[in-house]
């Protein structure tokens, strides 16, 4: 069922290797089977982005105009940045065969010559991992002009960013590919029509490339066989926190939270009972207590009915000893940190409900503040440029959406033990 | 060009037809429905990061930014929904959460965007309790002072010198709550259009430096005039409080300076402080001493009386409005004196024709042109609001030529050579740049004063018409030949003939004359570009508002007055003709120059037949019934160039060695000079 089958490091990491494990077997036969056919197949597996907002896959290459006269740019975006999430760093390290090739077939449906990889800047080692078996796939003569093993043309150039997460958000991701700051761009027009250099791009996360090559190897109807409807296939899953073994694991889409985090995480620290939230996918979504974790599987759909989401699929677990309020002020201390600063909502909010949270984690705060900072995050959500106003919004949401008394009990508690000092 | 078709979309409930093309912003205000912006502007790129012109949009799931959004057809619009009004009250209180607040000291105060929108839109109190954002304030230069920790991070000063300025001077740094507009390393922005940025400033970020703190805006008088710093013509709103002029801004006209002015044009004010004429002089025993008007007109009536009109000349400056250069020719003409000529040192050009030295193409078409040939001129520094367009048209694709010295733009071009011979080549048809312009659908050519001054003025002129001719840069509809005139004056001077009558010589004849004895009697209507060696021992009389360089050797000084303190007529560049108005009184006994030539034909026995500016314009009219008009240009008839002529000359310089100091009111202006060494010094 696995399609990253070297994903714990188990075996060398070369061409000849990857190629006894399915990478680039038989990738000539799947390239004569034409674009079309391509496109046709992934758009029926459901393949949903990776990358965290989950848009088909399949609808984002088929928009793409194609007599616009201009090149057509894929652009990878391997600027993992999102606090909790580290699966495109394993596939990055251990499976850079799966993504050249993922590239290679996505290149080819969507009619791109040139194709770029925006690495994350503090992925030094991974960029070097990358770099060695991109010249590898050359060598074997997968890549370059004419290439003689499938004779679709296609360049790829690895650039690493510099360490900013907005450039992990497609459009800012194009700004600073082509040299300017890494500041979202208004939308529309999107990258489909107007992308880098002004070209028709598709930007598309290492994850979502990736699985590309299995899906059109096993077929759609496989992919489309595990998960469930909505959320079609495998997924990499992180595990962090206060789990037992901390991993990135593959696994079904719809795979109950509880169960993935008791099979691959070894368990809650404490066992079950000692959880106190979950934070499903990754700092920006929402969390979610214990009752609804329980419950939960994972997948778009359901975490989306409790008001959550899957994200990137990076499962943050916090047990009872864990102050909430201190860890979602650390989560908006990264966004204020990492706003662009271009639009005034997300400049100029993200700060502020930094600093009320961080009040609010002492206690000094009034009990009229937790109101005052969600109508806060109700006036950056949506009002932005990009989706960084509205991450920064959704845990701050989640915090006093299920643990309002949590913070109105701290609050009063200081309120006391300033008035017993006094 | 794409073919606009109307659409009909909804707003509040109401259906609007709109063209497509326009933004969501442009319909809902032409439906009448006020939006608040501070980012968006008109004649900038869209950036979209204010967020204040949010509204909603039917079956999308997040309010859009109208200033960015296309519009479509059937689109249902709300821009006063409770959500609209709520997200612009919550986005004011972000803008203002780190804004000091500081109104009462703030010299934006009473014209500030946010005030406003904020009065209209904003919250009334704030939940903010922490402690407010400091910027640290970064240095700009003589002419723009800041206050960082106001801005709203707008980007419009950045946009504007990027796009309209063509600087790279303006960015930011820093990211997140920390962004800083700066400029690069501290200093100064380096374009004539810099201080542009204050206008577009929507808080008081960015303040006009030479009147910072002098008043506060409801307290002037707003006074539209015209602008005489060059030849654009462009409109201004000059700002008074008592009798003191207290600031120049803007007037928006987008077929001439759009909402842009130079930084001369907005600064220079202050030399009208300095070096003032303010009353008449007599030169006794080589000393010049205050006299009074009659005394002064008598000496120069007896010297005229007693001399052949042969034997005098008179010479126009740059600064000299219409009324009296009219007044001054029928003067002249009643005397019989013909040597007289407004043209600068060694220029000739053909002046049969209004076309023969206008700017044909109009500032608004030269957008449009797609092959440019620059000759002789630097319209950097010689037009920066004409350069400001043409950078435009690059923008859109133009080529441009540059026949002289390399030159810096602020856009890219080919210097094709800095030597005028290379037009040789060109009008022969063996230059690349000759198939450029022979395949351009709008050519342009622009010829600047320097390439019609010197030996070959003449045969370059006729070149460049010629070269014109061949590769139809006139033809039907479009006129692509253009004069870069240098001074407001010169237009109004040629259009009425104030140039050499029968006989009579031109200014490097009578300046030739004059040092060799044969002249014996110079009069200097606002000009000041002669020296002493140049007159000789000719009695010199200056008429004009500052002492300077005329002033200095002049035998007589009759004060006259400065654009600010007549009505008069000048006609720009591209033959315009507008009136500036009086904004303040004339200093001590200075006459409105037409007065003074007016008294002066009393006192020779020739009585000028106008006792009033109404009777002196009805005359005008008379004879040159297109001073009647205003603000329109003229319509030209081109005549053909038989040949081109063979130029023989070297280097093409340019005239403009220092942009602050062009006319005696720069050259007055302590800003300008401050410009000068801050600016210029550093540039």
């Amino acid at each position: 069922m696995r399609i990253f089958q070297n994903l714990h490091d188990k075996g060398p990491i070369n061409f000849l290797a990857a190629f006894r494990r399915g990478d680039f077997d038989g990738t000539k036969a799947l390239l004569e089977k034409g674009s079309s056919w391509m496109m046709d197949e992934i758009k029926a597996s459901h393949l949903r982005g990776r990358g965290g907002a989950g848009f088909p896959t399949g609808q984002k290459w088929s928009v793409l105009p194609h007599d616009s006269g201009k090149p057509i740019y894929l652009v990878v975006n391997a600027d993992e940045s999102e606090p909790g999430t580290c699966k495109d760093r394993e596939i990055l390290r251990y499976e850079p065969f799966k993504l050249i090739e993922g590239i290679l077939l996505a290149a080819f449906a969507i009619g791109a010559h040139t194709a770029y990889i925006y690495v994350r800047g503090e992925f030094e080692k991974e960029t070097v991992i990358l770099e060695r078996a991109l010249e590898e796939v050359y060598t074997h003569g997968f890549l370059g002009k004419n290439p003689p093993k499938t004779g679709w043309s296609l360049d790829i150039h690895i650039h690493p960013g510099a360490g900013a997460y907005i450039c992990g958000e497609e459009t800012a991701l194009l700004e600073s590919l082509e040299g300017k700051r890494g500041m979202p761009r208004l939308k529309p027009p999107f990258p489909g029509q107007y992308g880098l250099y002004g070209c028709p791009t598709v930007v598309n996360n290492v994850e979502t490339l990736a699985v590309v090559p299995t899906i059109l190897r096993r077929g759609a109807a496989w992919f489309q066989s595990l998960g469930t409807k909505e959320s079609t296939g495998t997924k990499l899953f992180c595990l962090t926190g206060h789990v037992n073994t901390p991993c990135v694991v593959e696994e079904r889409m719809g795979i109950p939270l509880k169960e993935l985090i008791e099979k691959h995480g070894g368990g809650v620290r404490g066992g079950w009972d000692n959880l106190l939230a979950v934070i499903p996918g990754g700092s920006s979504v929402p969390m979610i207590p214990k009752d609804i974790a329980t419950q939960v599987t994972m997948d778009f759909e359901s975490l989306q009915a409790v008001q959550s989401g899957l994200g990137t699929g990076a499962v943050i677990v916090m047990d009872r000893s864990t102050d909430l309020v201190k860890v979602i002020a650390r989560l908006a201390r990264f966004y204020k940190d990492e706003s662009c600063g271009q639009c005034a909502p997300c400049r100029e909010g993200t700060g502020w409900m930094w600093r009320i949270l961080e009040r609010m984690a002492m206690g000094q705060a009034r009990v009229e503040d937790i109101d005052m900072l969600l109508d806060l995050t109700h006036a950056i959500e949506g009002h932005t440029i990009c989706a960084l106003g509205d991450a920064a919004a959704w845990p701050i949401q989640g915090l006093v959406r299920h643990f309002r008394p949590h913070i109105q009990e701290r609050i009063q508690r200081y309120g006391r033990q300033l008035g017993a000092r006094e | 060009m794409t073919t606009l078709k109307t659409i009909q979309l909804t707003i509040n409930g109401a259906i609007h037809a709109v063209s497509t093309g326009t933004t969501l912003l442009k319909a809902c205000q032409a439906a009448g429905f006020e939006i608040p912006v501070f980012c968006a502007h008109e004649k900038l790129s869209v950036a979209g990061n204010c967020r204040m012109c949010l509204v909603e949009v039917q079956g999308t799931h997040k309010m859009v930014a109208s200033c960015a959004m296309p519009v479509f057809e059937g689109m249902v619009v709300l821009t006063h929904s409770h959500n609209v009004q709520k997200a612009r009250k919550d986005n004011l209180e972000f803008l203002l959460i780190n804004h000091p607040l500081d109104c009462p000291v703030c010299d934006e105060a009473g014209q500030c965007d946010l005030q406003d929108i904020t009065m209209a839109y904003g919250p009334s109190n704030t939940r903010f309790q922490e402690n407010k954002r400091v910027i640290e304030d970064k240095e700009m230069g003589p002419l723009i002072k800041t206050v960082m920790t106001r801005c709203i991070h707008c980007m419009r000063c950045v946009r504007f010198a990027t796009e309209v300025a063509g600087v790279g001077d303006l960015g930011s740094t820093g990211r997140g709550e920390h962004l800083e507009i700066t400029t690069y390393l501290n200093k100064a922005m380096t374009s004539p259009l810099s201080a542009n940025v204050i206008d577009l400033c929507p808080v008081g970020a960015l303040n006009a430096k030479p009147s910072r703190a002098k008043g506060r805006v409801w307290e002037y008088q707003k006074i539209p005039s015209v602008d005489v710093t060059d030849a654009l013509g462009s409109l201004i709103e000059i700002h008074t409080r008592g009798n003191e002029i207290m600031r120049i801004l803007p007037r928006t006209c987008d077929d001439v300076n759009e909402e842009w002015i130079t930084d001369k044009a907005r600064f220079s004010y202050d030399g009208l402080r300095y070096q003032r004429l303010d009353t008449p002089y007599v030169r006794r025993q080589g000393k010049l001493v205050k006299a009074t008007w009659l005394e002064a007109f008598q000496v120069v009536a007896q010297k005229m009386k007693n001399l052949n009109p042969k034997e005098m000349g008179v010479l126009a400056g740059d600064l000299v409005e219409a009324e009296s250069l009219f007044a001054m020719g029928q003067l002249l003409d009643t005397l019989g004196i013909q040597s007289r000529d407004c043209r600068e040192r060694g220029v000739n050009f053909s002046i049969h024709s209004p076309s023969d030295y206008l700017f044909n193409t109009s500032l608004a078409d030269l957008e449009t042109a797609d092959v440019c040939l620059l000759i002789g001129t630097n319209p950097e520094v010689e037009s920066p609001l004409m350069n400001m367009r043409l950078r435009r048209a690059v923008k859109m694709g133009c080529v441009v030529g540059v026949v002289g010295p390399a030159v810096d733009l602020g856009y890219a071009h080919e210097n094709l050579s800095s030597k005028g011979t290379v037009l040789n080549k060109i009008a022969a048809g063996d230059h690349h740049f000759a198939d450029l312009l022979r395949q351009a659908k709008r050519p342009v050519i622009i010829s600047g004063i320097a390439a019609l001054q010197g030996l070959d003025c003449m045969a370059t002129y006729q070149t460049a018409r010629f070269i014109a001719d061949r590769f139809g840069v006139v033809k039907n509809g479009w006129n692509g030949f253009n004069i870069l005139q240098p001074a407001a004056s010169r237009v109004g001077a040629l259009m009425m003939g104030f140039l050499p009558g029968k006989g009579g010589d031109d200014t490097d004849v009578i300046l030739k004359c004059a040092s060799q004895g044969h002249l014996k009697f110079l009069y200097l209507l606002g000009r000041d570009d002669v020296t002493q060696k140049d007159v000789g021992d000719a009695f010199v009389v200056y008429q004009g508002h500052h002492g300077d360089q005329g002033a200095e050797m002049a035998d007589v000084i009759l004060p006259g007055v400065a654009y600010t303190e007549k009505q008069g007529l000048y006609l720009s560049m591209e033959g315009r003709v507008q009136e500036t108005a009086q904004v303040v009184p004339a200093p001590g006994d200075a006459k409105e120059d037409w007065k003074i030539v007016r008294a002066l034909s009393e006192m020779v026995g020739h009585t000028l037949p106008y006792n009033t500016r109404e009777d002196l314009l009805e005359a005008l009219y008379k004879q040159h019934p297109f001073f009647q008009t205003r603000g329109m240009r003229p319509e030209t008839v081109w005549r053909m160039t038989s040949a081109p002529q063979e130029i023989r000359r070297g280097i093409l310089d340019y005239p403009i060695k220092n942009y602050y100091m062009t006319d005696v009111i720069g050259r007055a202006s302590p800003t300008m000079a401050q410009c000068v060494k801050d600016i210029r010094g550093k540039k």
